[in-house]
């Protein structure tokens, strides 16, 4: 139990959505400090076990998140128990600025008399995730209006000043530019620090830079786990990739 | 004008109303058409409210008649006792003949200070208890707007069929006296539509302190990505129902004062189509927007008056083209043409993203 204090311990999970199995008995640990990349070929589940752990989906088995059991509160609760998640498509409140957005996510412990008064300054928390990902000089611009790239990385500052210590990231870098990624990157490095990260990616490019541990799902179980070169090496993964969709891994080669 | 300071514009800007509404129209109308104006206010009340659960909350409050009639009824109950005095019972009661003594939930609104707290919180107290079921069920969109309707309905029916004692499809009528003031006297009217005024200003203070607090924030993203809000730890349950039960009360302070201003109560003014009536006033003001909703009630409440004086009949019509434009065209409301001249007009020399977050809710505002 020591070794998984503050990390993610998933035993037995398992979803079932109409008799059909999404997550078929996953086991999966990951470490605080670790950035764990999850990947897997479309329908392996993937997001479905981010959707039990943070509550969307109803699932069995544990998933434990250091001393506190997840499955089977409602989502809001897992959130406050420091899990925080992000979305394929970016899901920010556009019609609010960039610094409205960071507050309301860093707000949830809010006494009633502080959230019926106005914003005097920005909060500490705020200014300090606004700096790391970048957006201080946006921070009064409509959300709607940033780049794709600047939504994902609001996104991820809104984690942050939700203090997450839990963060599972849905395709982060999905349609981002060669830059953008390069910065996305860098990013997890220093979010990673102190927290728990768990990236689902189809960017293998990506993954070979960034990822300290890769697990892969295939058809709701998992497939292999270890360092990027030991799942590489795995024939059972290349025979998946490779048999079924041979572009991921060709693709993830030349990009 | 657009060098003015927010603040200095907020400032103006309740000023302007205040001079609008307690100076110029007292001034410029005759009695009758000032207490027609004070029944209006009323109407705008409610926009008030319904403009921070619809516009901010995205919540559809397609039933608020059952608010304003329950502020109403409480305040109606108080005066029909007050006016036949200690020990009787209401002139309606005696004509129908069917009860020996006033019944027992009609006793204590004899006492002013519980009616006049009844008109608040009553309504306050049903928007919690329907609101609770309803939002953590996660009832929403039309499912909740069809809901609130119903509810209208059922109240509707509820008090024709006890005619005996709610007066039936009458209501409660020939209320004389406010508080110990007759009704009949134009001055004493006069108050009735000062002390609505003064009611409507302070709760468009109260209202646009909410918009601008972190709740208001709240509310919006709620409106907008309920999930998000949920992954962030919050119960957006909890967030919709404080909007909710804020425009219940003001609804049913609005249903009070009405009572005052125009001496009646009745099932055909709180429901369904009283109910619609107040959100096509608030979606043709702009529902966003604080002070839309009120313009939009006035308007709309001004325009049945003088459209259904000259052609009777064709208001209906009117009112449904109106909505329909409102809704496919412009669905900010007039609120939103300033707003859209506005940035026309600043699109020309420099396209700049405001300076301050909240400039744009305040343009939004000052719309």
């Amino acid at each position: 139990m020591s070794e998984t204090a503050g990390g993610l311990r998933i035993r037995g999970l398992r979803v079932v959505f109409d008799g059909f199995v999404a997550v078929d008995g996953v086991d999966l640990d990951v470490e605080p400090g670790d950035i764990r990349f999850l990947i897997g070929p479309n329908g392996a589940g993937k997001t479905t076990l981010v959707d039990a752990v943070t509550g969307l989906v109803k699932a069995t088995g544990s998933a434990r998140f250091g001393e506190q059991e997840l499955l089977g509160r409602d989502v809001h609760r897992v959130a406050r128990l420091g899990v925080g998640r992000t979305f394929q498509t970016a899901a920010l409140f556009e019609e609010l600025t960039v610094l409205q957005n960071l507050d309301i996510a860093a707000g949830a412990g809010r006494s009633p008399w502080t959230m019926l008064r106005r914003r005097g300054t920005v909060p500490d928390d705020v200014a300090q995730a606004l700096e790391t990902i970048g957006l201080t000089g946006r921070r009064d611009v409509l959300a709607g209006t940033l780049a794709h790239g600047q939504k994902q990385w609001l996104e991820i500052g809104m984690l942050l000043v939700q203090n997450a210590r839990l963060l599972l990231l849905d395709e982060p870098v999905a349609g981002m530019s060669h830059e953008e990624r390069e910065a996305t990157g860098e990013l997890l490095g220093k979010v990673a620090s102190d927290r728990t990260v768990v990236v689902i990616e189809h960017d293998m490019d990506f993954l070979r830079r960034f990822a300290r541990t890769v697990t892969v799902l295939h058809a709701g179980k998992v497939l292999s786990e270890g360092t990027v070169a030991q799942v590489q090496a795995d024939p059972k993964v290349q025979e998946v990739y490779l048999g079924h969709t041979a572009d991921a891994v060709a693709q993830g080669a030349e990009a | 004008m657009t060098n003015l300071s927010p603040r200095t514009r907020v400032w103006l800007g309740f000023g302007l109303g205040a001079v609008v509404l307690f100076a110029a129209a007292p001034a410029l109308l005759t009695d009758f058409r000032l207490s027609l104006l004070a029944k209006y206010l009323c109407f705008a009340i409610v926009a008030v409210g319904i403009g921070l659960a619809w516009g901010r909350g995205g919540l559809l409050t397609l039933g608020q008649g059952v608010f304003f009639g329950l502020g109403g009824y409480a305040m109606a109950m108080h005066l029909k006792l007050a006016d036949a005095g200690e020990g009787n019972m209401p002139d309606f009661m005696e004509l129908y003949g069917q009860l020996d003594e006033l019944p027992a939930w009609w006793a204590p609104f004899a006492n002013p200070v519980f009616a006049l707290a009844a008109t608040v919180l009553l309504p306050m107290l049903v928007a919690f208890g329907l609101g609770s079921l309803v939002f953590r069920r996660r009832v929403r969109g039309a499912y909740f707007a069809i809901l609130s309707q119903a509810l209208a309905a059922a109240m509707v029916i509820l008090l024709i069929g006890q005619q005996g004692t709610t007066g039936g499809t009458n209501g409660l009528t020939d209320i004389e006296g406010f508080f110990g003031y007759d009704l009949d006297d134009p001055v004493n009217q006069r108050m009735v539509y000062f002390i609505i005024a003064g009611v409507l200003l302070a709760l468009l203070a109260l209202t646009r302190q909410l918009m601008h607090s972190r709740y208001g924030e709240l509310l919006v993203a709620v409106r907008d990505s309920e999930n998000r809000v949920r992954f962030l730890g919050y119960n957006p349950a909890n967030v919709k129902l404080v909007a909710y039960v804020v425009a219940a009360g003001m609804a049913g302070l609005a249903g009070a004062l009405f009572v005052p201003a125009v001496g009646i109560i009745s099932p055909a003014l709180i429901g369904i189509v009283p109910s619609i009536e107040f959100v096509i006033g608030v979606a043709v003001g702009g529902r966003a927007a604080l002070l839309g909703p009120v313009l939009g009630a006035v308007a709309v409440a001004w325009a049945k008056t003088a459209l259904s004086e000259r052609f009777p009949g064709t208001w209906t019509y009117l009112q449904g083209a109106m909505f329909v434009l409102v809704v496919a065209f412009l669905p900010g409301g007039l609120a939103s043409l300033w707003g859209m001249v506005r940035r026309r007009r600043e699109r020309q020399p420099d396209a700049t993203v405001p300076a301050d977050g909240d400039r744009v809710l305040v343009q939004e505002v000052a719309a």
